[in-house]
């Protein structure tokens, strides 16, 4: 939680059950105003209803929900038109074009400034995501990425102060990845809070300041980056030369584990290379462990199968 | 103010949706073939046969119209109604364009009123265009054949109707046929809200046409044929009559009503409270 500024999303014991399916258990999702909050955890471990829940399309069965200071589904009508989303991949009518589409969305719901505002926000949009170009090619003809871009940029037509996007860089090449990736940086530095969910953890772990991570409906994680990655203690050295076997007796019962090659492992705790090299030991590389995003998703979270592949 | 914006977008979709001109299209055709094989064989079907008021027709074009509506009222109309009425909600929810409206936020009451005045407006849509085409096809191809009169038409009743009178006696089957479309879109929308599948509620819809149909030619049923939607479809040709017989006019329109009333009160109350997780 950072001191500075509101809270853009607050749940309070949030629950869901479908039928006899728990879906989302006593979650306290806290997501501060200006935070880019990465929210991780396998297939089915409840993002997207927790998600549909914070946007009013799900109904918890228990819990608050609170949005930019204000209740959902309560103040849905204040609330939403402050928020950006893609929720589960874009969805758009095939047989028009993407500007069509985003045009009739806009109009659905009268927001202030006239039709003329409402159409070059429209075409910002267009614009920021690359899109402007495209013309009258209806959507059905579109690539996956652009689809996605379609998607994003509806999203954004609002200018919102909350962008919540499921999954945003699916199905871009490179480039698209690069130019959503700096897109939503830009957006973040604006003052827009980012609420991103996505299984590219390393993508995450570049974009992100904050996560947090679900497991089978519950929140097991909800942490700064920096505080998740912070050392770990260890030490990972690799020697150049000498006999591997002295390092037992050189760093006693700081050596962790047992040399593997030229590679040990030690605890961070005083001058480890300097003791190295005044027993006679050439160190060709000492690095401090940090766990990385990874690690620490496949260490909190049960599932296995999809979760192992993000390895 | 919103609902009107919202309205607006509605009729826009279906205006910009190439299956809506599709099934205008052929709801008007078949109108048109019947009239060119009237015209052709001058065989009108015999007393008791046939679509109601044909035989009437044959002598004068401009009854064509009516007529018309009554040929596509049994089936083809309804099909139509329940195809774009189960695709209201569902077809959004199939597409996943439901949750972007939802989250606009589009508010559901909102929308779901929305939805029913644009089946509503291409109900009413498809029976003008049905009405102005089976004119030109019947005058073009049935000919106006004045009576002895010489500009009169003749009433079901004998006696004779002036062309104003012809004229609002016409619109008056307009509307009525509109709202004979009622019970049936109703149910396509309410299923239209409980499924992701546009199919399944325009089937839904069907099916209550076609229970309908069957338990009003039952007479074991007939304590309940007065509450069945298509009971009084037939009833508009009473607007013919001189004077006209208001009577199963009335009860159509009521039990019309009705079916609305608590089917719609019924898909309000179900998406208004419904988990969207399409």
């Amino acid at each position: 939680m950072s001191a500075d500024g509101g809270m853009a999303v607050e749940t309070t014991g949030l629950t869901k059950r479908f039928g006899r399916v728990q879906a989302v258990t006593d979650v306290d999702l806290r997501v501060a105003e200006g935070d880019r909050y990465g929210f991780l955890g396998p297939n089915g471990s409840g993002k997207t209803t927790t998600v549909r829940m914070l946007l009013g399309l799900v109904l918890p069965t228990s819990g608050l929900v609170r949005v930019l200071g204000g209740r959902v589904p309560g103040d849905a009508a204040r609330v939403l038109p402050q928020v950006g989303a893609m929720v589960e991949g874009p969805a758009a009518i095939g047989h028009l074009s993407g500007r069509a589409n985003l045009r009739l969305l806009d109009a659905a719901v009268p927001t202030p400034g006239g039709r003329r505002t409402r159409r070059r926000r429209v075409e910002d949009a267009l614009e920021a995501l690359g899109l402007a170009q495209v013309g009258r090619r209806p959507v059905r003809a579109y690539s996956l990425g652009m689809r996605q871009r379609l998607g994003i940029a509806s999203a954004l037509v609002r200018r919102p102060r909350l962008l919540v996007l499921d999954e945003p860089t699916n199905g871009l090449d490179p480039q698209g990845i690069a130019l959503v990736t700096d897109l939503l940086l830009q957006l973040s530095a604006q003052g827009t809070t980012l609420l991103v969910s996505s299984h590219l953890l390393s993508e995450v772990e570049h974009l992100c300041t904050r996560v947090g991570v679900m497991d089978r409906g519950h929140l097991v994680v909800q942490d700064d980056v920096d505080a998740l990655r912070a050392p770990t203690g260890r030490l990972l050295v690799t020697l150049a030369g000498g006999a591997p076997g002295t390092a037992a007796t050189l760093l006693g019962r700081r050596l962790l584990e047992p040399p593997d090659g030229d590679r040990l492992v030690a605890a961070d705790d005083g001058d480890v290379v300097g003791d190295l090299v005044r027993g006679g030991l050439a160190v060709r590389e000492a690095v401090v462990e940090r766990r990385t995003l990874t690690d620490v998703v496949l260490a909190r979270t049960t599932a296995v199968g999809e979760a192992g592949a993000a390895r | 103010m919103k609902l009107a914006a919202l309205t607006w977008v509605e009729l826009r979709k279906l205006a910009l949706r190439p299956r809506t001109w599709v099934s205008v299209a052929l709801l008007c055709a078949l109108p048109v073939v019947v009239a060119a094989f009237l015209a052709t064989s001058e065989l009108a079907p015999r007393p008791g046969q046939g679509p109601a008021f044909l035989s009437a027709v044959l002598g004068n074009g401009q009854l064509y119209p009516a007529a018309a509506l009554g040929i596509v009222v049994p089936i083809f109309l309804p099909v139509a109604v329940c195809v774009v009425a189960g695709d209201a909600v569902a077809g959004e929810a199939q597409a996943g364009t439901l949750r972007y409206l939802l989250v606009r936020p589009v508010g559901r009451t909102r929308l779901l009123v929305a939805k029913l005045f644009a089946v509503l407006a291409f109900t009413f849509g498809a029976v003008i265009a049905v009405a102005l085409v089976s004119f030109v096809a019947g005058t073009q191809l049935l000919g106006t054949r004045p009576d002895a009169l010489g500009t009169t038409t003749a009433s079901l009743s004998g006696t004779s109707l002036s062309p104003q009178e012809l004229l609002v006696r016409t619109l008056l089957v307009m509307a009525y046929v509109s709202v004979s479309m009622l019970g049936v879109a109703a149910l396509a929308l309410l299923l239209s809200t409980l499924v992701d599948s546009p199919l399944v509620a325009a089937l839904g819809g069907l099916a209550l046409l076609v229970a309908s149909t069957v338990l009003v030619g039952l007479d074991a049923a007939s304590a309940v044929h007065d509450l069945l939607p298509t009971r009084y479809w037939l009833a508009w040709v009473d607007l013919f009559r001189d004077p006209i017989l208001w009577t199963d006019v009335q009860r159509g329109v009521l039990v019309q009503l009705a079916w609305a009333g608590v089917l719609l009160a019924a898909a309000w109350a179900s998406f208004t409270t419904r988990d969207v997780t399409s």
